[in-house]
């Protein structure tokens, strides 16, 4: 009540974003739009186009949670956060999910009161140098000057791993990714470090990516994944089983291509049809309509195929699967039954 | 027949908290005052139940846990085993020492641009012009990122200084190496070192400590011991001149004064330059001035510079023509003239705003984030405040600490306006 | 006697002799000019050489620069044809590609005549405070700007700007009709309770059932979607223009002898100047949620421009201070011998005066401030530079770094420059008129 009076005339512009009241679910619903706290620039995870229209990997998992709750994939605010601005976004209401390579440790999820609604790519931190350098291992870095992005959990492996291996180094503390990549490029820094997908990513950007290797040593594991405030369960839930749907259909061949159709009617598998919710009534559940997941594949495609459009080796950024594939191919990526 | 009416009886009505202007001014600061407290009190408890439902409490402990980063320029003693309060107090080291190299410098090319501004010379005049309103019309930021890409793209690698025939070299004798991480310059060294003391007042703060040279130390003390003994000569110097007329020769005196001490100690402590060395992937020995400071620190001084010469040339000529000519009839030499009438006015008019133009340096030096400079800001302000998630306790140590330099600072420019100020009748 | 035509005195006038050589001309300008003495030529000489270097690398990375491709590869391979490594011309190929996300930031392409008509229209509302040849009645249209540009920008129904303007008219109306019945101090006070409490209770009900009555709208933009030099000129303008009644109040609360009132104003203005904006900035970011009632949450740029707002006062009470002590103190004892209150001697002898010395002073306020919004970059939101790095985080122009840098600051120096002359032809006129 005190909002809507202080307030009352700013809510009406929408300028004032609203209430990040207990229900985030009615408040991303009343406002008809998902805030989507992601990166200020990283290619293949999110980044804007000439039109101002965001496009990448992370930005697909908003748009996946957006199509499911409210129907409609463009129905979201992208907010672009800083490493030093990612948690505060989201713990202040300002964002409504945080879908910015953010890496699931304890401290964040028990001190900072977040919660991580799972892992949607498994990275660790790596080294990337300039081939002529001639370094093939992390450990000859003894006093090498590295790049290195400040706020963030490379900052602290980085200082682990030098500590560890008693070798000296000379940190260069950089705000973002293009940053990095200037000073990295410019040999202001002998190798920038960040996670390996990030640092693939910056490497696709190269004029000449044969140039410049990635060293083999990942000296940290780092489980990056979508987060929400602790203390709305419900609105968790969304999140983590959109995830968990996209990574489902993946395994059981569910595509962008054929939702549509295997959601006309029952299929031969019980499992497609609880996912897509033509049988069983996991939608309402979760407070959605019963076809929430399928709105959530046809927006950018199950697990992998936002994997490869985005980050995929057909992709100039050309990442793996590796680690991120299916279980039954050998990789973590792993989803809960949907029953 | 009372057509008098009573006098106004006399004691207190209410209504003159209203009229009374004698108890007017009460009740409007009464009022003030309470509505100051109640939106304090407002802006208070909104902050304690937001902390309520965020589950966070207000305390400082996190000052004394381990930081876990590493911190590249340090004035002190720091790893990354040392606490948050410590690399806290490594920021507010190097935002200092950014500030004072930068006021200095700015000083210095605010007074040569703005003298050369008023230059009697066309194309210095208009030079100094364009430099001037080019760095006063342009976001000090976009300098900042400009000289940094600047120092990064167009100076060589330390690798360019490798090899048979290498692409860089080594300037002034090979003492010096300007390289794309910055400049290496040659360090002062002493071989019979008295070694260091360490200082720990903990009962401020337990993370306080450092360590003071006795080879600077010793060096400080008879420097200043030498200009002491100089000034007594001088004063004898003055007294002889006074009963005599004759004034003794004293500059050689002062010279020996001056120069034999602090030799002969510097022998005996057995100084010498030790020099920058490529090894591995970096220059080794030798005091490494990193690119982030000196982009820092030249944008800072040649954007106050600019704001610095535009007060000096009004500062100029400001002085009254008259002035001068008086000088002249008195017969003052044009030396004279300067230092004696027209330099103690201008002065007047010229160090309030140049003291405010070290404040705004001194404020605008937190824009070290743009080349990652590790300031108070970047340590307590930025990754302190993101690994711990006490943004409130935070920022406001980091607003306090800011205060306090802009309070001295301002404090400073209050005691010479009034040591200054024209005494008027 | 015959008279001789002879004369020894000559009747006529010499030609005048050509002056020497150094006396005349270029070469009499340049040793006046350049060479009057060895230190002056020893500056000439190294101020030419600093000219020479400067254009000799400039120069030919200009001319040779490339105006029309679609990425920097594309750009590169045009200047390898032409012979040229991919350093040897500028690729302002860039600007042509992404100029109006530089100017307009995420605007919708097809609404960029609202900004662009705002800005007319704000500039066409400061003709009348600026110019003071204009009728003075057209300063109540100068107060409808706000309400005109706040929709034009944001959009949305008509009805929100109309009513909160309402607020003002309640104001006025209050002073007009209210204050002769309840006496000047009830009715002070009724000028500041009553469009309060309108705003807090009337004005949100009364827009959104306007706006369902009769609706009128234009289409709604999200703040998020401006950047660029829009986004500079909103944060700039509205901190200023907001700021203004703000650091009017805390001069005169400045020069109060009321204590209480004397020492927050003091407080208020000193803890403000005293830390750096970008402190500032990232407690609007960070904290600003902390103060405000659980649940409320607004718009970043929204709380960014009430934070420059804040900051921005400080500044200008300070400037306002300074017009306010330039006064004669005969004009203060006059107001008072005249026997007007408080209120009526610094409205109707003080303001006008003081503010019209301080207007110089307003304007480099401004200058600072515009230069300053570029900050903004290192909370998130896309000021010029922010859109410069958005445009090398995408594939097609990583790597672009001096023209985009170019190009800004030239923008920048020429608002900039501009507004700096007219502050300074202001000084020179009062310092005429004051004579």
């Amino acid at each position: 009540m005190k909002k809507s009076v202080i307030l009352g005339a700013l809510t009406v512009a929408g300028l004032a974003a609203g209430a990040a009241s207990a229900a985030t679910l009615d408040d991303v619903r009343a406002r008809g739009k998902l805030n989507c706290g992601v990166t200020t620039g990283l290619t293949g995870f999110a980044a804007p186009d000439a039109n101002g229209v965001w496009e990448g990997f992370d930005v697909g998992m908003c748009r996946a949670v957006a199509a499911a709750v409210l129907g409609d994939a463009t129905a979201v605010e992208f907010v672009p956060t800083t490493g030093q601005t990612r948690f505060t976004a989201l713990a202040s209401g300002e964002v409504d999910m945080l879908a910015r390579n953010t890496t699931w440790t304890f401290s964040r999820d028990v001190d900072l009161k977040f919660e991580f609604t799972g892992v949607n790519y498994y990275d660790g931190q790596g080294f990337i140098v300039p081939r002529s350098l001639g370094v093939s291992s992390a450990k000859d870095l003894d006093g090498a000057t590295v790049c290195i992005q400040t706020g963030t959990t490379t900052e602290l492996n980085l200082a682990d791993f030098f500590r560890a291996n008693n070798i000296s180094y000379e940190p260069v503390p950089i705000e973002t990714n293009a940053e990095g990549q200037q000073l990295y490029l410019a040999g202001s820094c002998d190798t920038y470090t960040t996670d390996a997908s990030g640092l693939a990513a910056t490497r696709a950007t190269f004029e000449n990516p044969g140039d410049h290797v990635i060293l083999p040593e990942i000296i940290s594991k780092e489980p990056l994944g979508p987060l929400v405030r602790h203390g709305d369960n419900e609105w968790g839930d969304i999140v983590r089983w959109t995830l968990n749907a996209l990574v489902t259909a993946e395994e059981l061949g569910v595509t962008s291509a054929n939702v549509a159709e295997l959601a006309a009617g029952p299929t031969g598998n019980p499992e497609v049809n609880r996912l897509l919710g033509t049988e069983g009534e996991l939608g309402a559940m979760l407070g959605l309509e019963a076809d929430w997941a399928v709105k959530a594949i046809a927006a950018g495609g199950n697990y992998g195929e936002l994997f490869e459009t985005n980050i995929g080796e057909n992709t100039p950024i050309g990442l793996a699967r590796g680690l991120n594939a299916q279980w039954t191919e050998g990789g973590l990526i792993y989803s809960p039954p949907f029953r | 027949m009372t057509t008098l009416s009573d006098p106004p009886k006399p004691g207190f009505r209410p209504s003159q908290l209203i009229y009374d202007t004698r108890y007017r001014s009460m009740t409007i600061q009464t009022v003030a005052f309470i509505l100051l407290m109640a939106a304090i009190f407002w802006l208070v408890s909104n902050t304690i139940e937001n902390l309520n439902a965020l589950g966070k409490d207000f305390n400082f402990g996190f000052l004394g846990q381990p930081a876990g980063y590493d911190i590249n320029q340090r004035l002190i003693e720091y790893d990354s085993q040392a606490s948050h309060g410590r690399a806290a107090l490594v920021g507010i080291l190097n935002t200092l020492l950014v500030a004072v190299l930068g006021c200095v410098a700015a000083t210095i090319v605010g007074v040569i641009a703005g003298v050369l501004r008023l230059s009697k010379n066309w194309i210095v005049s208009r030079l100094m012009s364009v430099y001037v309103e080019g760095f006063r019309n342009v976001p000090l930021l976009l300098w900042i990122v400009l000289i940094f890409a600047v120092f990064n793209e167009s100076t060589p690698q330390p690798r360019d200084f490798r090899g048979e025939d290498p692409a860089a070299s080594m300037i002034f004798g090979d003492t010096v190496a300007i390289t794309n991480r910055g400049t290496y310059v040659p360090e002062p060294l002493f071989s019979n070192g008295l070694g260091d003391v360490d200082v720990k007042p903990g009962w401020i703060f337990s993370d306080l400590y450092f360590a003071i040279s006795i080879d600077l130390a010793a060096i400080v003390l008879t420097i200043i011991a030498s200009i002491l003994l100089i000034r007594l000569i001088n004063q004898r110097a003055h007294r002889i001149q006074d009963a005599t007329g004759v004034r003794p020769t004293t500059w050689w005196v002062n010279l020996l004064v001056f120069f034999v001490p602090v030799g002969l100690l510097l022998w005996y402590l057995g100084f010498h330059l030790g020099y920058p060395e490529l090894q591995g992937f970096n220059f080794s020995g030798g005091t490494h001035i990193r690119n982030s400071l000196m982009a820092l620190w030249l944008a800072l001084t040649l954007y106050t510079g600019a704001f610095i010469a535009e007060i000096v040339r009004g500062g100029i000529l400001a002085i009254n023509k008259g002035q001068t000519e008086a000088a002249f009839a008195l017969g003052l030499r044009p030396s004279k003239t300067m230092n004696l009438v027209i330099l103690p006015q201008a002065m007047r008019v010229i160090i309030p705003p140049l003291i405010s133009q070290y404040l705004n340096l001194t404020k605008n030096s937190s824009l070290a984030i743009a080349v990652g400079y590790m300031d108070v800001r970047a340590t307590l302000g930025g990754i302190t405040i993101n690994q711990t998630g006490r943004e409130l306790e935070g920022m406001l140590l980091l607003g306090l600490f800011y205060l306090i330099l802009s309070l001295l600072i301002s404090g400073g420019m209050n005691i010479y306006n009034n040591s200054v100020k024209l005494k008027e009748r | 006697m015959s008279t001789t035509d002879l004369s020894y005195v000559r009747t006529e006038m010499l030609p005048q002799q050509e002056p020497p050589l150094a006396e005349k001309g270029v070469f009499k300008w340049m040793r006046e000019n350049l060479f009057s003495s060895w230190i002056n030529g020893l500056l000439t000489i190294a101020s030419l050489v600093v000219i020479y270097v400067v254009i000799s690398t400039l120069a030919p990375w200009l001319l040779n620069s490339v105006w029309d491709a679609n990425s920097l590869t594309e750009c590169r391979d045009i200047l390898a044809e032409q012979g040229l490594d991919s350093h040897g011309g500028a690729c302002f190929a860039v600007l042509g590609d992404r100029w109006h996300q530089l100017v307009f930031g995420y605007y919708p392409s097809e609404l960029y005549w609202r900004p662009a008509l705002a800005l007319v229209i704000f500039l066409a509302g400061l003709a009348p405070v600026l110019f003071t040849g204009l009728p003075r009645k057209m300063l109540i249209l100068t107060a409808l700007v706000p309400f005109v540009a706040f929709w034009l920008l944001w959009g949305g129904s008509i009805w929100l700007p109309v009513s909160v303007a309402l607020g003002f008219v309640v104001g006025f109306l209050a002073l007009k009709f209210l204050t002769p019945i309840v006496g000047t101090l009830a009715g002070t006070i009724l000028i500041f309770v009553l469009p309060i409490l309108y705003w807090l209770f009337v004005a949100g009900p009364l827009a959104s059932g306007l706006a369902s009555a009769v609706p009128i709208e234009i289409q709604f933009v999200e703040s998020r979607a401006f950047g660029g030099f829009m986004l500079s000129a909103v944060i700039g303008l509205s901190a200023i223009v907001l700021s203004l009644p703000l650091g009017i109040l805390l001069a005169l609360a400045r020069q109060s002898n009321l204590p209480i009132i004397k020492y927050s104003s003091v407080t208020f203005i000193e803890v403000i100047r005293g830390i750096p904006l970008i402190v500032w900035l990232f407690t609007a970011q960070l904290l600003l949620n902390y103060f405000l009632p659980p649940g409320t949450n607004f718009d970043l740029t929204l709380r960014v421009i009430i934070m420059v707002t804040f900051f921005s006062s400080a500044y200008i009470a300070e400037v306002i201070r300074g017009g306010l002590a330039a006064l004669p103190k005969g004009q203060y004892e006059g107001a008072d011998s005249l026997g007007l209150n408080y209120w009526q001697s610094m409205q109707l002898i003080v303001l006008p005066q003081a503010l019209k010395i301080s207007i110089p002073g307003i304007v480099n306020t401004f200058i600072g401030l515009f230069k300053d919004t570029t900050l903004v970059v290192f909370i998130g939101l896309f000021d010029p530079l922010g859109i410069a790095s958005a445009v090398r985080a995408t594939t097609d122009w990583n790597g672009v770094y001096w023209e985009l840098f170019i190009f800004i600051g030239l923008m920048f120096f020429i608002a900039c420059f501009s507004m700096g002359r007219y502050s300074l032809f202001l000084e020179k006129k009062l310092q005429r008129e004051h004579r």
